[in-house]
């Protein structure tokens, strides 16, 4: 199937990527190309087989639902690209 | 120039032919020496090596007997390292400092190895030469002008050239074997789950697996019995029980029966890898073993069914990027979407935005049956062919990759022949399977790897087979020659 510009620009926004007229263009033809790759998995018949999502077919471990992790709040925001008191800064969202 | 052998350098230590710190600094010599050429390494820790280095003479001096106290070792910049810096070779994370250890490294820590520094990769982990990384291109130890191999291509180059004893790596479709096989080195991706993710940089988490990258086989041993194990901060951890790695390394082979798959020697392989390689099972079958001719028939499967669900799993994972938390923020954002959008853009190279936009589009709505939901039916049928085989052999061989390493540049502009690069090792992540490569040859001078495959959890029995191997050919103990400033 053919991936236009108009997809590649509506993938982009999903993905929260910004790209120029000339990205879009790269991107349009090196994505077709990777889609045109995985396209072979179509011819396959896969009818009644279990979809594999864990390669050793494990469950989700559970375990008691209790406080295992100290306060690192101070540790964690002074790597923000900002921070104060705490809090991580953003541009304003409401106005 | 010191050997690249544990156990031996282990008895130096504890006889005071030379201390850790003096190994330490003759790394760290080294280093400044050979790498401004190769650019294995993206953060040297001169002073911390030092003083891991001191701590461990005085564990030495003290009786401890584990062989990795004291050795001076690298980690891929993809684990997390606390107070220092963990990039994955983005510009997302070019400011990253951890405020956590990751499960890897800090058991290395405690069995007494000397991080020296974090080694370049592939940004993210995504690629097969290392040409995509935030701080340039590694270079081939054999020969400048060639790959590394990637993602693990720092790891791999500075264990070819003796710039680290040993070295951590990570695997999500080859990123251990490839780069092991380009190099001239040993390299192991262990079991799904054997040892833990947690604290690495995820990039597809139902592939990932960390392993160790050295000379031998015998030194992957001692490393994984530092990582090897459950740890309950991974939730997909195996608590399968780990064994002493190095406690059968010396089983001899007899009767052991390997498969050699038909399709692993096909039209893609290069006629010269193909005869390095059967060359190689033959030398087995001096050591007691039987070749059985075997069929992995739905091996092509493995391209497609891998590159739908790493990206997106790859897409998932690298949304928590995102200007807030940590890592890179773009100037001046005028409101969130912007700021949100412009970080990404500007932070992610090239390959990453476009793994992420692929699996974007595989995980949107109304495409997911046919390519997610899709390719893990497949990938059902690959893991399917392993457990088939594993039936009638032991363990399956064949080449690592099509070729020796390509040049530099020679594939950047063509990435659908960069993905096919990796025909030969997807199958093990998606089966879930242990995989290592071993050096078996040269053609012109460049190193061959020899891919084995083996059971879930048999990685005792791989490393007793790679370390057989390592006992009657000496390919693996063949190392490049540096010139000064190369």
């Amino acid at each position: 199937m053919s991936f236009n510009k108009q997809d590649v620009q509506k993938v982009a926004h999903l993905a929260r990527l910004s790209l120029s007229d000339n990205e879009t263009e790269q991107y349009q033809e090196s994505i077709s190309s990777v889609l045109a790759l995985v396209e072979q998995m179509q011819s396959i018949n896969t009818d009644g087989i279990e979809p594999l999502c864990n390669p050793l077919e494990m469950t989700q471990r559970l375990r008691e639902d209790e406080v295992t992790e100290s306060n690192q709040r101070d540790s964690y925001t002074a790597i923000a690209p900002r921070s104060e008191k705490g809090l991580y800064l953003v541009p304003q969202v409401i106005d | 120039m010191h050997s690249q052998n544990i156990t031996l350098l282990a008895q130096q230590l504890r006889n005071k032919e030379f201390s850790s710190v003096e190994l330490t600094q003759y790394y760290l010599e080294q280093i400044k020496q050979h790498d401004a050429s190769l650019n294995s390494f993206i953060t040297l820790t001169e002073e911390r090596a030092l003083d891991l280095a001191r701590q461990a003479d005085i564990r030495i001096q003290n009786g401890e007997n584990n062989p990795l106290i004291g050795i001076p070792i690298a980690h891929k910049d993809l684990f997390c390292t606390e107070n220092t810096l963990t990039t994955c070779a983005s510009k997302i994370l070019h400011n990253f400092v951890p405020p956590y250890e990751s499960t890897v490294t800090q058991r290395m820590l405690e069995s007494g190895t000397v991080m020296l520094g974090k080694t370049n990769m592939d940004e993210f982990a995504m690629g097969s030469s290392n040409e995509n990384s935030y701080f340039g291109a590694v270079k081939n130890p054999w020969n400048l002008n060639a790959v590394p191999g990637g993602s693990s291509g720092g790891s791999a180059a500075a264990v070819s050239a003796n710039l680290a004893v040993a070295a951590t790596g990570t695997d999500t479709g080859g990123s251990i074997r490839q780069p092991a096989s380009f190099c001239g080195i040993t390299g192991l991706k262990p079991t799904y789950g054997r040892v833990s993710r947690f604290g690495m940089i995820a990039f597809a988490s139902s592939l990932d697996q960390a392993g160790p990258m050295a000379r031998s086989a015998e030194d992957c041993a001692h490393i994984m019995n530092s990582i090897a194990g459950f740890d309950d901060k991974d939730s997909t951890s195996s608590e399968t029980k780990t064994e002493d790695y190095t406690a059968q390394l010396n089983l001899p082979l007899t009767g052991l029966k390997i498969g050699l798959p038909k399709e692993y020697f096909g039209e893609a392989l290069d006629p010269e890898v193909a005869k390095v390689t059967l060359d190689a099972a033959k030398e087995f079958e001096k050591l007691g073993a039987t070749l059985v001719d075997i069929s992995l028939p739905n091996l092509n499967l493995s391209i497609p069914s891998y590159y739908v669900i790493a990206p997106s799993e790859a897409s998932s994972n690298l949304s928590r990027f995102d200007g807030v938390r940590f890592g890179y923020r773009c100037e001046d954002p005028k409101d969130l979407l912007d700021m949100y959008m412009r970080s990404r853009s500007e932070g992610f190279g090239a390959e990453v935005q476009k793994r992420i936009m692929v699996g974007t589009y595989a995980l949107s709505e109304g495409y997911y049956d046919a390519y997610y939901l899709k390719a893990q039916k497949i990938r059902r049928l690959i893991k399917q062919d392993f457990v088939n085989a594993l039936t009638e052999v032991d363990v399956i061989m064949g080449p690592v990759a099509p070729t020796t390493a390509f040049n530099l540049n020679s594939k950047t502009q063509d990435p659908v022949a960069m993905y096919l690069e990796d025909i030969y090792t997807l199958s093990a992540n998606l089966a879930g399977i242990p995989a290592m490569s071993i050096p078996s040859g040269f053609i012109d001078k460049m190193p061959v790897g020899l891919q084995i495959m083996g059971n879930y959890f048999a990685e005792a029995k791989l490393l007793n087979i790679a370390h057989q191997f390592q006992q009657h050919t000496d390919w693996h103990t063949q190392t490049p020659s540096l010139t000064e400033g190369a």
